[in-house]
């Protein structure tokens, strides 16, 4: 393995170990949103006038499930190990910034789709899926994983203080995901509050995702790609150039 | 081509009330196999001179080049000839002690390093504690797996930063037996210490650091020779008369008093014994890389 890979391989090794905590557990809170939402909204909503709620929740729990856990992966690994000093084996090696990036993205990826592939084969007791555009499914989960694993590479070079990486979870990335659509179809929303969804970037991740599955979605999922690829190429600059400078950890 | 060459180096933190300079101005160079050490009181820029080698920190001026790389444009090479031993007890607690050092040389980019790995293990020592989690271990163990850490990759350079402190004896007895070992082998060995007994028994030169400047460098023995060259030393209950109380250094009853030669040994016991002082244990020894120390420290800039 060449150094970028070790890092890499550390890494998913780092969240294998503690699997019952970053793999098992995010995959028991997403089927316990099915089944109680499922539970009271099954027979009250129709969506796109022809899905049950439950075939219109899954998608958006599965993608719910993957960028939370491609955040919560390079952001707690970063802060875990800058706050135990043990960042040093790292940054006294020959890796560059690029390799870290690819490393600590690429991990976050990997258990994204993994408690996303988790949470989708639980559902499938519940309902039957559709697969109208798969390869969306598999654009939208890999840049939205992506996307928020650069987020966490951020966010763990700059908290200080696991109160500060918190306050960055929940306040930020829990409320724009909760708000994108995951729980609703935004047509079901008021006008107003149909225009503000659509500056969360994060309502294009999951709306692009669903349209992989039904074929319907509220924005066009080419629309959708351009965002969250955009997106995701300006987080990643930021990102790069703080690994680069050493933001945080080399001074 | 020096091993390391520090040029100017100069580092200034902000802090809250106002602008700290951690180092002003060090300039020195280190030859290929030297046995070489760093002293200095705590605060005086040793590990921030080591933190700025191993690419840890940035000068905010000036240069430092290993082997002809600099740490800063040319990063990738110098740090693979670095292995650098952290001062801090730090481990990573997911792994046990042959994960580590696998993941380690993996950065690196050594593969296939079981043999060394090995050799490491059991030349520190650390044979049967190799699946053994890090979390495990006690402290002088987690101090061994750092030292194995940082030589995976074989450097030519070792930067050991204050090893042995708060170690025990027979951890101490290894390492630098190991260490000896090593530089033997070519290995050029930067150290930094508190125990001077230790820098004068292994260090061929020694720099000394005090304020973020060098105030002496050179060889062990030269150094040797600028002091003071005896010591008086004694114990007693009571308090010295004025005469000789401002050169002594005093230490629970211990007494030491720094001497030219027998003319000057003889005022102190004169002094002493017309103060009618009571003394036990005395002896004249020659002066040690301590009493060197306190001299560079103790004399105004």
């Amino acid at each position: 393995m060449t150094g970028w890979q070790t890092l890499l391989y550390k890494e998913v090794l780092r969240f294998s170990k503690v699997g019952f905590q970053t793999v098992a557990a995010p995959v028991l809170s997403a089927v316990l949103y099915l089944l109680i939402f499922g539970h009271v909204l099954e027979d009250h909503v129709k969506v796109y006038g022809r899905l049950s709620y439950t075939a219109f929740l899954v998608p958006g729990l599965v993608m719910m499930s993957v960028l939370q856990n491609a955040f919560a992966n390079s952001s707690s690994s970063l802060i875990q190990s800058k706050i135990m000093g043990n960042l040093v084996f790292v940054l006294l090696t020959p890796l560059s910034h690029w390799a870290w990036f690819l490393a600590y993205v690429g991990s976050s990826v990997a258990r994204g789709l993994i408690v996303g592939l988790g949470v989708f084969s639980v559902t499938l007791a519940w309902a039957r899926p559709e697969f109208a555009a798969p390869l969306w499914i598999l654009a939208f989960a890999l840049l939205g994983a992506a996307l928020l694993g650069t987020l966490g590479v951020i966010a763990g070079l700059w908290a200080d203080k696991f109160d500060q990486m918190a306050a960055f979870q929940n306040f930020l990335i829990m409320p724009m995901t909760m708000l994108s659509g995951v729980f609703y179809s935004i047509q079901s929303l008021p006008p107003f509050w149909q225009r503000v969804s659509h500056l969360n970037p994060f309502f294009y991740m999951i709306d692009g995702f669903r349209y992989g599955f039904f074929g319907q979605s509220d924005a066009s999922p080419w629309l959708s790609l351009a965002i969250v690829g955009t997106a995701w190429l300006a987080v990643s600059a930021l990102a790069v150039h703080l690994l680069r400078t050493g933001y945080k950890i080399r001074n | 081509m020096p091993a390391v060459s520090f040029q100017s180096v100069s580092k200034t933190y902000p802090t809250p009330k106002g602008p700290f300079q951690a180092l002003d101005g060090v300039s020195l160079d280190i030859e290929e196999g030297e046995f070489f050490g760093l002293l200095g009181p705590n605060g005086a820029g040793k590990t921030t001179l080591i933190s700025i080698l191993a690419g840890l920190a940035r000068a905010t001026s000036g240069r430092v080049l290993v082997q002809g790389s600099d740490v800063q444009a040319d990063y990738a090479a110098a740090r693979r000839k670095l292995g650098v031993v952290p001062q801090e007890l730090v481990f990573d607690p997911f792994f046990n002690v042959r994960e580590a050092l696998r993941i380690q040389s993996g950065y690196f980019g050594v593969k296939h390093n079981e043999a060394w790995i090995d050799e490491l293990l059991e030349s520190l020592g650390l044979a049967d504690k190799a699946t053994a989690n890090m979390r495990q271990l006690s402290g002088g163990m987690k101090r061994r797996v750092l030292v194995a850490q940082a030589l995976v990759h074989k450097p030519p350079i070792i930067v050991l930063d204050e090893p042995t402190a708060g170690v025990d004896v027979e951890l101490r007895q290894t390492l630098w037996h190991f260490i000896a070992r090593l530089n033997k082998q070519g290995h050029t060995v930067l150290l930094t210490t508190h125990y001077l007994e230790e820098a004068e028994a292994l260090c061929g030169r020694i720099a000394m650091l005090k304020g973020g400047r060098v105030v002496a460098l050179s060889s062990t023995s030269e150094l040797l020779k600028t002091a003071t060259s005896n010591v008086l030393q004694f114990k007693t209950d009571v308090a010295l008369p004025a005469s000789i109380a401002p050169l002594a250094r005093v230490t629970g009853r211990i007494v030491q008093l720094p001497a030219q030669d027998a003319h000057e040994i003889e005022r102190h016991l004169a002094a002493l014994r017309e103060a009618g002082i009571a003394t036990e244990d005395v002896e004249i020894r020659r002066a040690d890389l301590e009493d060197v120390f306190l001299q560079v420290m103790g004399a105004p800039q």
